[in-house]
């Protein structure tokens, strides 16, 4: 009891030390995009904890190095215990945590989801400064746009140029979907896809019934893998209907965790749907160069 | 009513065409029609052979299996309040499905899942009957109803907050508001056989159901055997809602209302007013699923919301009148 | 010829017996009425005799089929349950489902209709009805099986004097038409009159079986009933009137 109290005088203490100090020793991440994006930048030891989504290989592009992070479940009593400089949060994650933290006096940046390719690198930028890791993040900055840029490149231009677009559809567990203002559809628009979320007028993530994805004849369904455990609302991915479709397109992409977040690693999802589009597209002469990373 | 059966059975049939050509995907009825029966017409007839009309046989299964057994369980029990998800069958059905879900046995053996959903309305029934049995009033049956209805919700939500799956956690609404949204033939197959064969046991219960009218001793007098009478009940009720709560969930208030509307059309005899809740049952279930589709396409709405919005209000009207005539 | 036959039936509740070690016979032509104090087990005896109560002994309707045994006995209950509010054809039909079709057409459902001066209220829900009149068209089903013999418990139970007599009446004519009626009775007047057969039954004992004049003795009716009546026989028959308490 008296170490508990003792301690929460010190790390009540240490904000005011934190707000001088320009670069955080001890920083915490709680959301799975920060975790990713600080593993990258962050200098030996200063990062000292991940959030456990971090480790789960269907959510994150890191689970190995996560390995060697200490986990948080995101609650403040956790994350306070730890005695962090610097807490990264997202957004819209944990609001209450991230509320109590500050009114312990614990600084918590908190970043936006990244709803496009080009927000990636503000996105990059951001986390860099909050960690005091300006110069790794700029190179980081670079060393993805460089990428982006070469995959871009050597499109098969669609033989009628209307036809420049092949319909492709994101469809999720629920029948769920992700239109217009999203991460995913900027991936699809960046590899000559359109996207029949946003044609159907989604903005956002929403609905999309099977029906009209059927009937929007898609030439790639994007979907997810199957989490352990069963569930219903990922029964629609195994509709007979859907199963046909696919039969049909013949391509079937999957999204894994390189699609969640917007870091370098979306790369890897721009490489895949690249592929795909070359495919699809059905132009033989075009190899997929630079596919690869 | 001479024309009731008849009538209903109209009403069914044109609600089955309505569910088929209902949809958000706007599609000329001809070419609807011609997909369906020809299989020519590219995605339409994926469209309609395996999105609606699935989901339109479903909500005719499941309806008529949940108007029956309504109807059954109160010819049995004497008591209009008797209704599969007010007494915890479909709930404990629910469990049923998700155990074998969850513990991987339904993929394993896919027949396992609606066994199991079968086991847990069978388990539920007899308890109900133990509890709250022939000679038990309104009160026991509601009471035992409430504590097996919540028990096995309770268990129902602990199995999927402890599965590894995200989405199942959030699923507790579907097992206990039920929803026929993208169900498949696979569904069909797995589930239709079961209520079949339930429903074929409970419509042979209508003699027996009439004599009870008079009491258990009466109609054991009038050749009844109460014993027998109680055991295809129970099979009957748990192979019809047990498969229909394992593919489709649990919805509510149907086995309450139609019967209750019913039973003066039919002068009020059990026999009687066994197929006519068949057919009512099945018009309410598509009726309900072709209006989640209308007010809100992209929000799947539980169909077990809708029932219950209609089914509550019915259900604290007979609770009201029974209080007078028991005060 | 014995319709109902007992043998030594004994019905155990706990370590109590409600019957203990009854046997009798009840022929076609009588109207026999179980009498005997409340507790004294007359329910638990008709019901362990139609097999409806687990039971010791041997009850000829109890070995039958319940088939058969729906054909060769109505029996109609002390508590008059009509649970759906059916029409009073259709309830007086139910008495013709152990013959195969429950048809309010049915000629049987007919005369027992007429038999209780029902037939006007054939189409009236039968919850709708007063007790008196409920009572009366349970007694109809009851007809309508136009089974050799009939057991009643307690069928007197809250009817007005006009109904009470006019239902024993029917019993007796049943019993003149050549069948059986077997009826627990608490207003011992009416027993003596139209019964033409008594059995006494106290704690569940068989005390006495005979012609009511017998039965009804000084003695039994101060040991059994606690009660001093006056008994005695005028030209409308055996008249029975009790008096007062014996404490």
């Amino acid at each position: 009891m008296l170490r508990a109290a003792a301690c929460l005088v010190a790390c009540l203490a240490l904000p005011a030390a934190a707000e001088t100090s320009a670069v955080p020793a001890r920083v915490v991440s709680i959301n799975l995009c920060t975790d990713q994006l600080a593993m990258m930048l962050a200098g030996p030891d200063q990062l000292i904890s991940v959030s456990e989504l971090a480790s789960d290989p269907l959510a994150s592009s890191m689970p190995e190095e996560a390995a060697g992070y200490v986990q948080n479940r995101g609650g403040a009593e956790q994350v306070f215990l730890l005695k962090p400089d610097l807490v990264l949060a997202g957004t819209y994650t944990a609001r209450a945590s991230v509320d109590l933290l500050r009114r312990l006096g614990v600084r918590v940046e908190q970043v936006e989801p990244v709803t496009s390719l080009a927000g990636v690198s503000i996105q990059i930028r951001q986390v860099a400064a909050a960690m005091g890791r300006e110069a790794e993040g700029e190179a980081l900055v670079a060393e993805f746009e460089a990428a982006l840029a070469a995959l871009a490149s050597d499109l098969p231009p669609g033989e009628p140029p209307d036809q420049a677009l092949v319909p492709a559809a994101l469809y999720y567990p629920n029948g769920y979907t992700t239109g217009k203002g999203t991460l995913s559809d900027d991936v699809l628009a960046h590899t000559g896809f359109s996207n029949i979320g946003a044609s159907a007028g989604v903005t956002g993530g929403g609905i999309l019934p099977m029906e009209l994805l059927v009937m929007a004849e898609p030439a790639l369904v994007v979907t997810s893998k199957p989490y352990p455990g069963a569930s219903r609302s990922e029964e629609i991915l195994s509709h007979p209907a859907l199963t046909q479709l696919k039969g049909r397109v013949g391509v079937v992409a999957f999204s894994d965790a390189d699609w969640i977040c917007g870091t370098p690693h979306i790369l890897r999802a721009v490489a895949a749907m690249r592929a795909a589009r070359l495919s699809a597209g059905g132009v033989a002469t075009a190899q997929p160069e630079g596919a690869g990373e | 009513m001479k024309y009731l059966l008849p009538l209903l059975a109209v009403l069914v049939a044109l609600l089955f065409c309505a569910s088929l050509l209902i949809g958000p995907a706007a599609m000329g009825l001809g070419e609807s029609l011609r997909a369906l029966f020809t299989g020519e017409g590219g995605p339409v007839v994926l469209v309609m052979q395996e999105i609606r009309l699935p989901r339109a046989l479903l909500g005719l299964l499941v309806g008529a299996a949940l108007g029956l057994s309504g109807a059954a369980m109160q010819g049995y029990l004497r008591n209009p309040l008797a209704e599969p998800g007010l007494i915890g069958v479909s709930a404990s059905a629910a469990l049923g499905a998700v155990l074998t879900l969850q513990t991987g046995l339904a993929a394993a053996f896919s027949l396992a899942l609606p066994l199991a959903a079968l086991a847990g309305a069978g388990l539920a029934s007899l308890l109900i009957l133990a509890l709250a049995g022939p000679r038990g009033g309104a009160l026991a049956l509601i009471l035992a109803g409430i504590a097996i209805s919540a028990l096995a919700g309770a268990a129902t939500s602990l199995v999927l907050n402890l599965s590894p799956n995200p989405f199942a956690a959030a699923e507790i609404v579907y097992w206990m508001m039920g929803s026929l949204a993208d169900r498949s033939f696979t569904h069909v197959w797995l589930a239709a056989p079961f209520i079949l064969a339930g429903m074929a046991a409970l419509m042979t219960l209508g003699r027996g159901l009439d004599a009870m009218t008079l009491g258990e001793d009466a109609a054991e007098s009038l050749g009844i055997r109460p014993a027998r009478l109680r055991f295809v009940l129970i099979c009957g009720t748990a192979a019809a809602v047990g498969a229909s709560v394992a593919v489709a969930g649990a919805i509510g208030f149907v086995g309450l209302v139609v019967p209750h509307v019913l039973r003066p059309l039919v002068g009020a005899r059990p026999s009687r007013l066994l197929p006519a809740s068949a057919l009512g049952g099945a018009a309410v279930l598509l009726a309900a699923d072709i209006a989640t589709r209308l007010i809100a396409p992209d929000r799947d709405l539980k169909l077990g919301v809708l029932t219950a919005l209609v089914g509550a209000p019915f259900f604290l009207h007979l609770i009201w009148k029974m209080r007078r005539v028991e005060a | 010829m014995s319709l109902l036959s007992l043998e030594n039936i004994t019905v155990r509740r706990g370590t109590l017996s409600v019957v203990d070690g009854v046997s009798l016979t009840v022929s076609a032509g009588e109207f026999v009425g179980l009498i005997g104090p409340n507790g004294a087990g007359k329910t638990s005896l008709m019901r362990a005799a139609l097999g409806l109560l687990p039971h010791e002994g041997r009850s000829n309707l109890a070995q039958m089929s319940a088939a058969r045994r729906a054909r060769a006995v109505a029996f109609l209950p002390q508590g008059r349950e009509i649970a759906w509010p059916v029409s009073v054809a259709d309830l007086v039909a139910l008495g013709r489902a152990p013959w195969g079709n429950a048809d309010p057409a049915d000629p049987a459902v007919r005369r027992a209709l007429a038999r209780l001066d029902l037939e006007g209220f054939a189409s009236r829900a039968a919850t709708s009805l007063s007790g008196g009149e409920q009572a009366r068209a349970l007694i109809a089903r009851a007809l309508a099986q136009e089974t050799p013999l009939l057991i009643a418990d307690e069928p007197g139970a809250g009817l007005d004097p006009e109904a009470q007599i006019r239902m024993m009446t029917i019993f007796a004519g049943l019993a003149q038409d050549g069948r059986a009626v077997l009826a627990s009775v608490h207003d011992l007047g009416l027993a003596a009159r139209h019964c033409t057969r008594l059995i006494l039954l106290e704690r569940g004992r068989l005390v006495a079986d005979g012609p009511p004049r017998e039965v009804l003795s000084e003695a039994r009716l101060a040991g059994v009933f606690h009660i001093r009546a006056h008994l005695f026989e005028n030209e409308d028959g055996l008249i029975f009137q009790p008096l007062g308490v014996i404490r």
